[in-house]
């Protein structure tokens, strides 16, 4: 283990000093307003959630540091275990797993749940981006050389679909799509990608469980079934609107505390922050996601190797798909997928993964200027 | 190569700041639908959010309560005690049921029907499960709580007439309301809302309702309420005090009781204020409110004495013998007879082929206007009415407020019939003929009168001819509705002293058909008064020629027995009207009655005390919103949009 510090080409402590501190206080600031929000959740109560999310984030700041001061070239060494690692899990899951929320996701490790599709989405992003780490543009244009991409995403975007998790699926997807595209594939790849969806959407949909079509139905007319399916939706829109411009007021979103708003302290967090703390709250922690995505923008534009320009970009992209979908879904924009909002829901798994990817993220940065070999 | 790395490079930049502009284009997107949410629809989902978390709960008003006029309630709020069940607070509902029926009677019907809505409410919502808990009841659950979980007791209120069947008729009772009589206000869809459904209850009944409070309650998503957000206090009912006497009330009622089926008013003279008013038989107007038992129900509609109907409003009955100051009036103002007009009477009085029997059946010999009265004569009546004209005497009879509503409170109330000639023609299409009038002169034949006309009728004649109107509501809160001043009738002062004096001797001398009735107590005013028998039917020749004895026919059959009298007889004060349903003889039946009320009446003498006023106590407020506390329980309830 220690080699993989010593073999780096900085010391620990300058290592250290290079850590992006500005990157650093941005997640503080943003899982403050989680821990806020938490807090809030719970009726003015640390209990039960907000201790425990503040104590994983400890220990998630631990992890960060760790990844982000490992060797890049261990990472990149260390891709492919991961990645097949991670597949490996997911089968795992499949074959036998906890069953929660109606679908086989996680496996219990005791201290946590440990989700592999988590571990995969950083996994998929480090696999392409080692994958198009070595190639020429030439390359890349080759219609041949995107196969290996392909399964890359597709294998466990297959795997977790089956779980079902569709939500984590198509974010695995838009990610690795992201990724393809930045490495500079064919643009007609992209446009006939799009085409071929919309085509394949409604044979899709089709195979959607039962409770996937309802909540499409419900996206499309919350207001038909109020008091049934649609009734998060509504509910968090109530929320969200009735805080207004100044937001009812820290322990006084009544939607939240009086329980009308679901799933207020996981996929929800974002109606309950909005609620109590108005536009004002609302737009302060969209700028904070957006200084967040600046920041990855700027490390991967000063790597100079292709390894962790796409690496950090990939991982940026995926925190910023969460970010997406998390907000636009309780905003009423998408249906409701399930997906919790990063550094600010409450939950392990998501806070670790989030974490680990901005660790990576920090690794590109402090090991810009590696040779990475391929 | 180099150049190529710097193409890549050059190529991963430009497609990297698309990722980048479409990232914050998202973040744009996000944005302006947070603000689209919260700024321009912010209003419309604080109203959805209020609407939410805000139940209103109304707090069902305390009726006013109806009292005597010198205060004593006739109607009242009691406390009525209710055993109530948490289903949330009990881990086997049915079973802590069953074991509530160790201590007190739970039917079956009633555990089927609590376990059925237990299944449909929420869980911390207490379930009715007996009302009207008796104190030793209340004092065994109270005991045994810690072995009956969820079970709690609640104070709720309910009508109570504590003169239970005296005051039936006049007060009425409230009961629950039908789907028909929903307004709209929501304060009639509160469960156990009661409204008036007669009598004074009905008259009143808006009055008498108040104001339902209000309660704003902040409630989570099961609807429990979790703190109390607003309170708008309920506002008592206006009280109503009325111009009777209950006490006396009750005396009436109970000297009817000997009787199968009777009525009687009494009136105050001058002012027309109703001091009782009786129809026997009666009901407990209490049983309508808890709910009537059917077969209670069936017999009472069954009943031919009609317990339901106030007979001194809605009974109408030939006045009989009654009548004959209305007849003699109308000569007297007509000129036909005068104080020395004589005639002799002896049994009967032919007309054309017609023969008119007297009641005494070989005559009175020589009447004239006091003694035709004081014995009352029929022969004497007969043949002055002939002259007079019935339109005269139906004149006369209106003038005496006969023949119309009088216009009083309680709408039961019924016209009674006064004959004429333009009525017989619109009603049968023929003449009037001189025989009927001949009829009509002893108040029999068409004529109709209810009880309460003929005390009306008699106050009239006795308070220097005022044309005094029946009232019977003192006050409405603090608003007077009685009279005093009553426009005078168009008849001489000398007539009506004439009329008097016979109804004076009718009773103070020995030769009155009432004289035996008289008021002998010397600390009391002596009554005076006329007797009426009405035939039911007509008296064959047969009968006649037989000499049957009318107590000896079947009860529908016999005369109904009538009474006006006054008192006393020098200043009169009161009024008083007695009819006995098939009582055979107004002197035998309808006057001892008569005597006994008017006694009555002057030794508890209601006129000498004005109606009660609430000027006089200001506790009311108070009282309101200390009985507010322990108001009803009431299932919360949203009101309005």
């Amino acid at each position: 283990m220690s080699q993989m510090f010593l073999h780096s080409d900085q010391s620990i402590v300058r290592k250290l000093f290079a850590l992006n501190w500005g990157l650093v206080f941005l997640i503080i600031a943003v899982t403050s307003i989680g821990l806020i929000s938490l807090y809030s959740a719970a009726g003015g109560n640390f209990d039960p959630w907000a201790s425990r999310q503040f104590t994983r984030f400890c220990l998630g700041c631990f992890v960060m540091i760790i990844v982000a001061l490992i060797d890049i070239k261990w990472w990149y060494k260390l891709t492919w275990l991961i990645y097949f690692g991670g597949l490996g899990l997911l089968v795992f899951v499949e074959l036998k797993g906890h069953v929660g929320m109606g679908a086989q996701r996680w496996i219990d490790l005791g201290f946590i749940k440990l989700q592999p599709s988590e571990l995969m989405k950083i996994a998929v992003v480090m696999a392409l981006a080692r994958h198009f780490h070595g190639a020429s543009l030439g390359q890349v244009k080759r219609i041949t050389f995107l196969i290996i991409p392909a399964i890359i995403i597709l294998a466990p975007v297959a795997l977790v679909l089956l779980q079902p998790d569709l939500g984590t699926s198509l974010m695995i997807l838009m990610a690795g799509a992201g990724i393809i595209f930045m490495a500079g594939a064919p643009i007609w790849l992209f446009v006939s990608g799009i085409v071929g969806t919309a085509i394949c959407i409604p044979i899709a949909y089709q195979f959607l469980h039962e409770y996937q079509k309802k909540r499409v139905m419900t996206f499309l007319d919350p207001e038909s079934d109020p008091l049934g399916a649609g009734y998060h939706i509504t509910q968090s829109k109530i929320a969200l609107g009735s805080g207004g411009v100044e937001g009812k007021g820290f322990l006084q979103g009544t939607q939240s505390r009086l329980n009308f708003l679901p799933e207020k302290q996981t996929d929800f967090i974002f109606t309950l922050w909005a609620e109590e703390w108005g536009l004002f709250g609302g737009l302060v922690l969209l700028g904070l996601f957006a200084l967040i995505f600046g920041y990855c923008f700027w490390i991967a534009f000063r790597c100079k190797h292709n390894f962790g320009r796409y690496l950090a970009l990939g991982l940026s992209l995926n925190f910023s798909l969460y970010v997406f979908i998390n907000i636009s879904m309780v905003m009423g924009l998408i249906p409701v997928v399930g997906a919790p909002l990063p550094l600010v829901s409450y939950g392990g798994t998501s806070m670790l993964a989030a974490l680990a990817g901005f660790g990576l993220i920090m690794c590109c940065s402090i090991h810009r200027h590696s040779k990475v070999t391929r | 190569m180099a150049f190529r790395e710097e193409e890549h490079a050059h190529n991963f930049s430009r497609r990297a700041f698309v990722i980048g502009f479409l990232q914050f284009l998202g973040l744009g997107i996000l944005a302006s639908r947070l603000a689209w949410l919260q700024v321009s629809q912010g209003h419309k989902y604080k109203t959805l959010s209020d609407k939410n978390r805000i139940n209103m709960r109304m707090i069902a008003p305390l009726r006013g309560e109806i009292l005597d006029r010198f205060g004593v309630p006739l109607a009242v709020n009691v406390q009525n005690y209710r055993a109530l069940i948490v289903p949330e607070q009990t881990e086997d509902l049915k079973e802590s049921l069953q074991k509530l029926r160790e201590f007190i009677p739970v039917t079956e019907e009633t555990i089927d029907r609590i376990l059925k809505e237990s299944k449909k409410t929420a869980k911390f919502i207490p379930l009715r499960v007996r009302e009207d808990l008796t104190w030793e009841e209340v004092a065994k659950i109270e005991v045994h709580l810690p072995d009956l979980p969820g079970l709690m007791i609640d104070v709720g209120e309910t009508r109570n007439y504590p003169y239970v069947e005296s005051t039936a008729h006049i007060i009425g009772y409230v009961r629950s309301v039908s789907q028909e009589e929903l307004t709209g206000d929501p304060l009639l869809t509160l469960p156990g809302f009661k409204i008036g459904k007669t009598g004074i209850e009905k008259v009143y009944d808006l009055e008498m309702r108040g104001r339902a409070g209000a309660m704003e309650e902040e409630v989570n998503v099961h609807g429990r309420a979790v703190r109390e957000l607003s309170k708008k206090p309920m506002q008592s009912g206006t009280r109503v005090a009325l111009s009777i006497d209950g006490e006396l009330q009750r005396f009436v009622q109970e000297a009817l009781s000997e009787h199968k089926s009777a009525s009687a008013v009494v009136l105050d003279a001058h002012s027309g204020a109703v001091y009782a008013m009786a129809s026997h038989p009666s009901f407990d107007p209490n049983m309508f409110v808890s709910g009537i038992p059917k077969d209670v129900w069936q017999a009472m509609n069954n009943d031919p004495t009609l317990p339901q109907t106030n007979k001194a409003l809605a009974g109408q009955y030939p006045p009989g013998s009654t009548f004959k100051m209305i007849t003699a009036l109308a000569g007297l103002e007509a000129g036909t007879i005068n104080r020395n007009t004589s005639v002799k009477c002896l049994g009967v009085y032919k007309l054309g082929r017609d023969k008119f029997h007297c009641w005494k059946r070989y005559g009175h010999g020589r009447m004239d206007i006091i003694s035709a009265i004081q014995q009352s004569c029929d022969t004497y009546f007969y043949e002055m009415a002939v002259e007079t004209g019935i339109d005269r005497i139906a004149e006369m009879a209106e003038r005496f407020g006969l023949g119309k509503t009088l216009g009083f409170e309680i709408e039961e109330e019924k016209p009674g019939l006064i004959p004429d000639q333009a009525w017989k023609r619109k009603r049968f299409g023929n003449k009037w003929q001189p025989g009927e009038t001949v009829v009509a002169s002893i108040g029999q034949g068409y004529i109709l009168t209810t009880p309460l006309q003929l005390a009306v009728m008699t106050a009239r004649l006795v308070n220097g001819g005022y044309a005094v109107k029946p009232w019977i509501t003192g006050y409405v809160g603090d608003q007077f509705k009685g009279a005093e001043q009553w426009p005078k009738i168009k008849v001489s002062d000398a007539h009506l002293a004439m009329v008097k004096k016979g109804m004076g001797a009718v009773v103070n001398t020995p030769k009155g058909t009432a004289y035996a009735s008289q008021i002998i107590d010397e600390n009391l005013g002596a009554m005076a008064g006329k007797t009426g028998t009405a035939q039911v039917r007509r008296i064959t020749a047969e009968q006649r020629r037989l000499g049957v004895k009318n107590e000896e026919l079947p009860w529908e059959q016999r005369h109904h027995a009538l009474f006006v009298g006054y008192a006393p007889v020098d200043d009169p004060r009161y009024v008083c009207s007695v009819v006995v349903e098939h009582g055979v003889g107004g002197s035998s039946a309808a006057a001892p009655l008569a005597k006994k009320i008017l006694e009555q009446v002057q030794i508890r003498d209601p006129a000498a005390t004005d109606i009660y006023s609430f000027d006089k106590d200001k506790t009311t407020q108070d009282e309101s919103v200390k009985r507010d506390m322990i108001g009803p329980f009431l299932p919360s309830r949203e009101i309005g949009g």
